[in-house]
């Protein structure tokens, strides 16, 4: 036994190149299907998990899907508004808690969220250093952000201009990063969070700039009506909050007419759940709920349906590749027709040829396997990380 | 050790070529060229005293084993450790070295260890036939000449009572076929092997201690008898 595997390692070995390439083609046609529906299977048990810990997403009035995938993983671009009175509203019918949620900014590829003190409870979110946000303009942010960008408490994020041609649109903020949350394996380890308001300050609706009731301001103030004061271009607005300058931010207008992306009501029971979908399907226009567990579902279908066309595509590349393959035993076996011969003449027994002849088949198929199990233990273990870094690059 | 051929008959078929030797004997050290025309069954006889084909009656002996009387795994047995054959294309393993074809037959033997005394006793008589140098060498980077001497080394190194050669030199040019053939006679004679070849040229016969035509291999034997 030992001599019959000893010429057929120096066999595989001779023939290395075309064994590997064999090798390589049926690992892969053996693991893809499983590693698609492992990474579709993770992508839904995610989605879904998400999904079932918030149950109701309320919105503005459009789609369902975007307003789902927004409200729970950040994945909208240019999400619809209601009004943060809203918020209110839905307190005020005393079925639910209500978390506010402004998911319109980013910093660099990651969505910038404005939200409650209460998000962070309601998610179970901890922090692995620093503190949560207590002032405006402060950040804390997700652990896959801390990572991609290097960040540690102290250090400074810069929400992303929406345009570089809209001089009058929404500028970059700088905002100390006072916390870093622990990994959570969910969105809100690529997200930064901060609070509402400072998500406003970002878009505008809140600004600061040096005092103009100081006496170095007279020559910048054009005009005074009441309370009013009217000055030109060479204000200083300031771009970073810091506890200098904290004071100067302000808002005009009511902050109940201010913009939001979703709210999360939290009821306290089954029962308040209902009553207020309840509330909301039957009396209100303006705004829409969200089962997000029914809409991700229908998004799951056709997740699905997707995975399953895919795996019988890659299952006739597979039928494809195996009959090749067999053509190649087939092949190889035919040019080994002399070694046969010669080997039979010397002497040897029809078990020994047989042994030597399937040593190459059974080679191949058995570092297929340990290889395809490697890839789909390493495709279950990294590939939905690998899935997404790919899909940000 | 003596090989006695009696009676032998053997037949393709019914109606199949048909061979039959009433009388053959070669005595130990003794090199005989068998000769004939294409199609007289030279190597018909060659595979029947190797054991490749069996009989369908007569006696085939070698020294004190009547090969007839064995069962396919002891002639296949026997012909490993007891015999060795070459063959005109040499027939040798591409994907195995000059060390690992000469070792080829000892590895399939029943109950032959690749020890490293016979490593050794591979080496010397590939260094008998001029191969010391080339003993890790792929098989493809040999001349012909020297893979025929790879084959006769293969065929040699069990210390076989018997060896068997079909045309092993008819892929050689000149100059090689009667080196190779010099040498292997000159091997089998020093340690009393029977040499059995079937040769197409007879200009090499000179060389050889006694040739048989198979066309008269009938009569000439029983006259010799």
């Amino acid at each position: 036994m030992k001599d019959l595997l000893y010429l057929s390692v120096n066999y595989i070995r001779h023939h290395r190149v075309k064994l590997l390439v064999l090798t390589l083609a049926i690992t892969l046609v053996s693991w893809l299907p499983i590693a698609i529906q492992s990474i579709v299977d993770q992508t839904a048990r995610q989605l879904s998990q998400r999904a079932e810990r918030t149950p109701l997403v309320i919105g503005a009035p459009g789609s369902p899907l975007e307003l789902s995938l927004g409200s729970l993983y950040f994945k909208t671009k240019t999400p619809e508004v209601l009004p943060y009175a809203e918020v209110a509203a839905v307190r005020a019918t005393g079925y639910a808690r209500a978390i506010p949620l402004y998911y319109r900014f980013r910093v660099q590829d990651y969505p910038l969220v404005g939200t409650s003190p209460d998000y962070f409870d309601y998610r179970g979110l901890r922090l692995s250093s620093g503190r949560h946000a207590a002032l405006l303009g402060e950040a804390v942010i997700g652990a896959q952000v801390a990572r991609d960008m290097q960040l540690t408490v102290g250090d400074h994020v810069i929400s992303s201009p929406e345009s570089v041609f809209d001089l009058a649109g929404v500028y970059p903020l700088k905002m100390p990063v006072v916390g870093i949350l622990a990994p959570g394996f969910s969105p809100d380890d690529e997200a930064v969070f901060v609070d509402i308001k400072t998500a406003w300050v970002i878009q505008g609706l809140g600004h600061g700039h040096q005092d103009l009731n100081r006496k170095e301001a007279l020559g910048q103030i054009l005009k005074r009506e009441g309370d009013n004061i009217i000055a030109n271009a060479s204000v200083r607005q300031f771009n970073e909050i810091t506890p200098d300058n904290l004071d100067s931010f302000h808002f005009h207008g009511d902050n109940a007419d201010n913009p939001i992306s979703a709210i999360i009501p939290v009821p306290a029971d089954k029962k308040s759940a209902a009553l207020l979908l309840g509330h909301y399907l039957e009396e209100r226009s303006n705004v829409q709920i969200v089962r997000s567990q029914r809409v991700i579902g229908e998004l799951l279908d056709t997740l699905f349906t997707v995975r399953d066309y895919i795996v019988v595509g890659i299952a006739i590349v597979a039928l494809a590749t195996a009959t090749v393959a067999l053509l190649v035993f087939y092949l190889s076996l035919r040019l080994r027709k002399g070694e046969r011969f010669t080997l039979a003449r010397i002497g040897a027994s029809r078990w020994q040829i047989q042994a030597l002849m399937a040593t190459e088949v059974i080679f191949v198929l058995l570092l297929s396997a340990v290889l395809s199990a490697i890839l789909i233990a390493l495709t279950r273990q990294y590939g939905m990380a690998l899935l997404q870094q790919l899909l940000m690059t | 050790m003596a090989l006695v051929l009696e009676g032998v008959h053997f037949a393709y078929g019914e109606r199949g070529f048909a061979l039959s030797v009433p009388q053959l004997e070669i005595r130990p050290g003794e090199s005989v060229a068998l000769v004939g025309p294409s199609g007289s069954g030279k190597t018909t006889l060659l595979h029947l005293i190797a054991g490749i084909l069996t009989p369908d009656r007569g006696r085939i002996a070698l020294g004190d084993n009547d090969l007839t009387a064995l069962g396919g795994r002891a002639r296949r047995g026997h012909r490993l450790s007891r015999m060795g054959m070459i063959f005109q294309s040499f027939e040798l393993l591409d994907y195995l070295d000059v060390r690992d074809n000469i070792l080829l037959q000892a590895r399939l033997a029943p109950g032959v260890a690749i020890s490293s005394e016979l490593e050794r006793q591979a080496s010397t008589v590939a260094g008998e036939l001029g191969l010391a140098d080339k003993w890790r060498r792929p098989i493809t980077a040999l001349s012909q000449g020297e893979r025929q001497r790879v084959a006769a080394c293969r065929a040699l190194l069990l210390d076989p009572d018997l060896v068997l050669a079909d045309e092993p030199t008819g892929n050689l040019d000149p100059a090689n076929k009667q080196a190779v053939l010099d040498q292997l006679i000159q091997l089998c004679k020093r340690h009393q092997r029977i040499l059995l070849t079937v040769t197409h040229d007879h200009s090499l016969l000179p060389s050889f201690d006694r040739v048989v035509d198979m066309a008269s291999l009938l009569t000439a034997e029983v006259a010799a008898a």
